[in-house]
């Protein structure tokens, strides 16, 4: 884009928007240069703060007429650098669009602006006896249109699912600047699953301007049982054995030696810190329900060979074997100066050997790796620990976690259980699909936003992108749609 | 007998493309009244079937699309498991494709999920004759667009199905349904109420006279629930589900046009002709008479709801809600995507695609 473009786009967003709405000096713009993956810096050419979703409407008709590309961005807490700005490109914060529009008891629903906080959802909702399921660890800060573009998870996923589970129906403009509404207040809506396809898309197919989520009875009682063991393996059979026995917990969670000590030292949740690992069990549901489940699983911990079984006996101590958990990123992030956070998902039974080949490589590389894992829903969470100022650290960093991330393709599984491609696992998702899925996946971004305008480059690598990564799939020599530009 | 008959399906649907020839994607025929009439040449893939893996532990379970939907239910129930949308079978020819091509979900949906909550990963064929693997075996996975989910519901327009990953759950290990005399009006406000209390609800019903409570659960959950919510304990309560997710129900006797109406649940009693049957809560209600479908369209519509000709009636002229201009843009543009000759299930769900 030329000086003279940027003048008159500049010129025409003045025209749409209050003059505190663009941002274009440096001093402004260079707090929107990262979102929480911060590894990667770019500042945009101009942010916009639109206060209405008919200022959204018309910044998207603007930038769409004049072909201009657009990053919107949440609360900028994401990790996968999902809302990284690009140079000639619009920074679309839905910060301001932060109402609550209506908490509905009844239909257990509550219909929200992009930028309300998750957190806030729950507490509108409180008074009715009721909240907002998906927990992200980030939820004090995150907002809903983030939650909703990246299908956000938390702790509590395996019983109660993704963002994707709990939503109703979304409010979305267009790259053409066109409102429209997917899903509704029923519980499906007619056509094919477009609250689905979003969900999750990475603001790739359009920019969310409302949600409205699903809120479910607060359970009566929650309680959680810490159990210790002398090996891993003991501990990950013990969740098979949880599951295998019709018990779904709220939340079921485990860390290993490394992270359990960082915790400990960190936060001092009265974790046993000679364990190889713990588990963390949450049950909630009704009273009675609660107090016949603890009795079960209490029981096949022990049976598993757990060295120490403990229940929390008041809510004090259950928020505090929580902390624990809740605090392992910045607890682990101590012990050195950096840490690079992996969020592969593998099937369950294979994390014996996940674990053992993590391991190696840590040994090997010399970066020391502690493990964080959503055990029921097999979502593993590796911190690499390593030094950005020694030269070299974070290049084998990066191919470290590319490493683990393939080994979690190769077992059956993932690359991203909840935080993301965007532009962090670009090329890995060259291993996790063949070409021909990231063609399909280019023609239904291309079904929405025919020009490439929106957040272009994250989520869904070119093919051009995956042939110099050198994990194109490539046949007798032939890559597949040889009519195709590689750009 | 399993058998993998992928290659053979991959190289009709190429030559079908070629050729611009329409095909009629046919798994059991048990739905087959479903949606507008099929057209083009039959595409069987009945005969491709078997599971082919189940972990109970890992809560997922892998079939080819030709599957029984009857056999999978038996191997799941085997181990205290179930797929946790209740799916209709509408016969006992259903397999798991046809299910979830439909998307269609039973008694517990409200409380429990979708068919489209369920779905982990899917293998297709596209109308251009792809093989085309998205999703996965694993509960959580974000990467790429959720293409399985939306498969689902899609009738097959968007592709054909080869293979299905779902999240199953454990079977309660106590249910008891509850029976209540009521009006609507009571039984829609009762309904709602006991959903946004911490009661271990699964199902809900109201026939007209009576209003149906499924709770399921641990014992002594549903054993103090079923204090709470009051009521007599009805005898052979699966069979009554049953007729409800079968449409087996004395409701569904009859050959006047069954329509389906998707409410928000609070939705007071709609004073409209023809007889009614109210279920999940109050968000699906089923309504039996010749009723003008133009103005239903409407009433419903303006209850923030939408409607669905089910069974009978004039099938080619209204089937599913009329979409907005641009969510019907984005539709076309979606099928072109996926099918850009046009040949998977061509007017099956709308004339257009």
């Amino acid at each position: 884009m030329t000086a003279e473009d940027r003048a008159s786009l500049l010129e025409a967003l003045l025209v749409l928007l209050p003059l505190d709405a663009v941002l274009c000096e440096e001093e402004e713009i260079r707090p929107y240069e990262c979102d929480g993956l911060s590894a990667y810096r770019q500042t945009p050419m101009v942010v916009v703060l639109p206060s209405s979703v008919d200022q959204v409407r018309a910044v998207m008709r603007l930038c769409h007429a004049l072909k201009v590309p657009v990053v919107a961005r949440g609360a900028g807490t994401g990790l996968s650098g999902g809302a990284l700005p690009l140079a000639g490109g619009v920074l679309l914060s839905l910060a301001k669009l932060k109402s609550i529009l209506s908490v509905d008891p009844g239909n257990r629903s509550a219909r929200v602006q992009p930028g309300v906080r998750n957190l806030a959802i729950s507490e509108a909702a409180a008074p009715y006896g009721l909240y907002y399921a998906p927990d992200p660890s980030s939820q004090i800060a995150c907002s809903i249109g983030g939650n909703v573009a990246e299908n956000a998870g938390g702790v509590h996923c395996l019983k109660y699912g993704l963002t994707v589970h709990n939503i109703l129906k979304l409010g979305v403009v267009t790259v053409e600047g066109d409102f429209i509404t997917v899903g509704s207040d029923a519980l499906d809506s007619p056509g094919y699953d477009l609250l689905a396809l979003f969900t999750g898309s990475e603001g790739l197919l359009g920019v969310i301007v409302e949600v409205t989520v699903k809120l479910l009875p607060i359970p009566e009682r929650a309680q959680v049982i810490l159990a210790a063991f002398d090996d891993v393996i003991k501990a990950a059979t013990a969740v098979g054995e949880v599951i295998a026995a019709g018990i779904i917990p709220a939340g079921l969670e485990m860390m290993d030696r490394l992270a359990i000590q960082a915790a400990e030292a960190f936060v001092h949740a009265g974790y046993p810190v000679d364990a190889e690992a713990i588990l963390l069990c949450e049950i909630d549901g009704t009273n009675e329900e609660v107090s016949e489940h603890i009795m079960e699983v209490r029981r096949i911990m022990q049976a598993c060979g757990a060295v120490e079984v403990r229940t929390a006996k008041d809510d004090q101590e259950r928020a505090r074997l929580w902390k624990g958990r809740k605090a392992a990123f910045p607890a682990v992030g101590r012990l050195a100066p950096d840490y690079y956070c992996m969020d592969g998902t593998i099937p369950r039974q294979r994390l014996p050997e996940v674990l053992r080949r993590i391991a190696e490589w840590s040994q090997e590389y010399g970066l020391p790796v502690a493990n964080v894992f959503h055990a029921g829903d097999g979502n593993l969470h590796p911190l690499i620990l390593y030094d950005a100022n020694k030269p070299g650290e974070l290049q084998r960093t990066e191919e470290l976690g590319g490493k683990i991330l393939e080994l979690c393709v190769a077992v059956g599984g993932t690359i991203t259980g909840e935080h993301g491609v965007g532009v962090e696992k670009i090329n890995q998702m060259c291993v996790q699909f063949a070409p021909m899925e990231l063609t399909q996946f280019h023609a239904v971004k291309h079904a929405f936003d025919p020009h490439g305008l929106l957040n272009p480059g994250k989520a869904v690598p070119t093919l051009h992108r995956c042939a110099e990564f050198g994990a194109m799939h490539v046949h007798e020599g032939k890559l597949p749609f040889p009519e195709l530009e590689r750009f | 007998m399993d058998k993998d008959i992928a290659k053979e399906l991959q190289e009709r649907v190429t030559a079908a493309c070629h050729a611009k020839t329409p095909l009629a994607i046919v798994g059991g025929g048990s739905k087959a009244f479903l949606g507008r009439e099929p057209r083009g040449e039959p595409l069987q893939i009945g005969e491709h079937r078997g599971i082919v893996s189940y972990q109970p532990t890992e809560l997922v379970i892998t079939a080819r699309a030709g599957t029984s939907l009857h056999d999978i239910e038996a191997v799941l129930a085997d181990q205290r498991q179930m797929l946790p949308f209740e799916p209709p079978h509408f016969g006992a020819s259903a397999t798991l494709g046809g299910t979830i091509a439909c998307g269609l979900s039973g008694p517990r949906r409200p409380y429990t999920g979708a068919a489209r909550d369920y779905v982990l990963g899917m293998t297709i064929i596209n109308g251009s004759g792809d093989i085309l693997r998205f999703g996965g075996q694993v509960m959580k996975n974000v990467a790429g667009f959720d293409v399985s989910r939306l498969m689902v519901g899609a009738m097959g327009t968007l592709g054909v199905q080869l293979e299905i990953s779902l999240k199953v759950l454990p079977r309660p290990a106590q249910e008891v349904t509850l029976i209540q005399e009521r009006t609507a009006a009571e039984a829609l406000v009762v309904m709602n109420h006991w959903a946004g209390q911490a009661l271990p609800l699964s199902a809900t019903c109201y026939d007209g006279d009576h209003l149906y409570v499924r709770l399921s659960g641990a014992q002594s959950a549903v054993e103090s629930a079923r204090r709470r919510v009051g009521g007599d304990v009805l005898n052979s309560p699966g069979e009554f589900w049953e007729s409800v997710r079968e449409h087996h129900h004395g409701f569904f006797a009859g050959e006047a046009p069954l329509w389906r109406l998707a409410l928000p649940p609070v939705t007071p009693p709609l004073l409209i002709p023809g007889k009614q049957l109210i279920e999940w809560g109050g968000a699906q209600r089923w309504l039996s008479g010749e009723v003008d479908g133009a103005m239903l369209r409407r009433h419903i519509a303006e209850a923030g709801g939408h409607t669905r000709l089910f069974r009978g009636g004039e099938r080619g002229k209204v089937g599913h809600h009329p979409l907005t201009p641009s969510v019907l843009e984005i539709h076309r543009r979606l099928k072109r995507a996926f099918d850009p000759e046009g040949i998977l299930n061509h007017g099956r769900m709308y004339a257009w695609g």
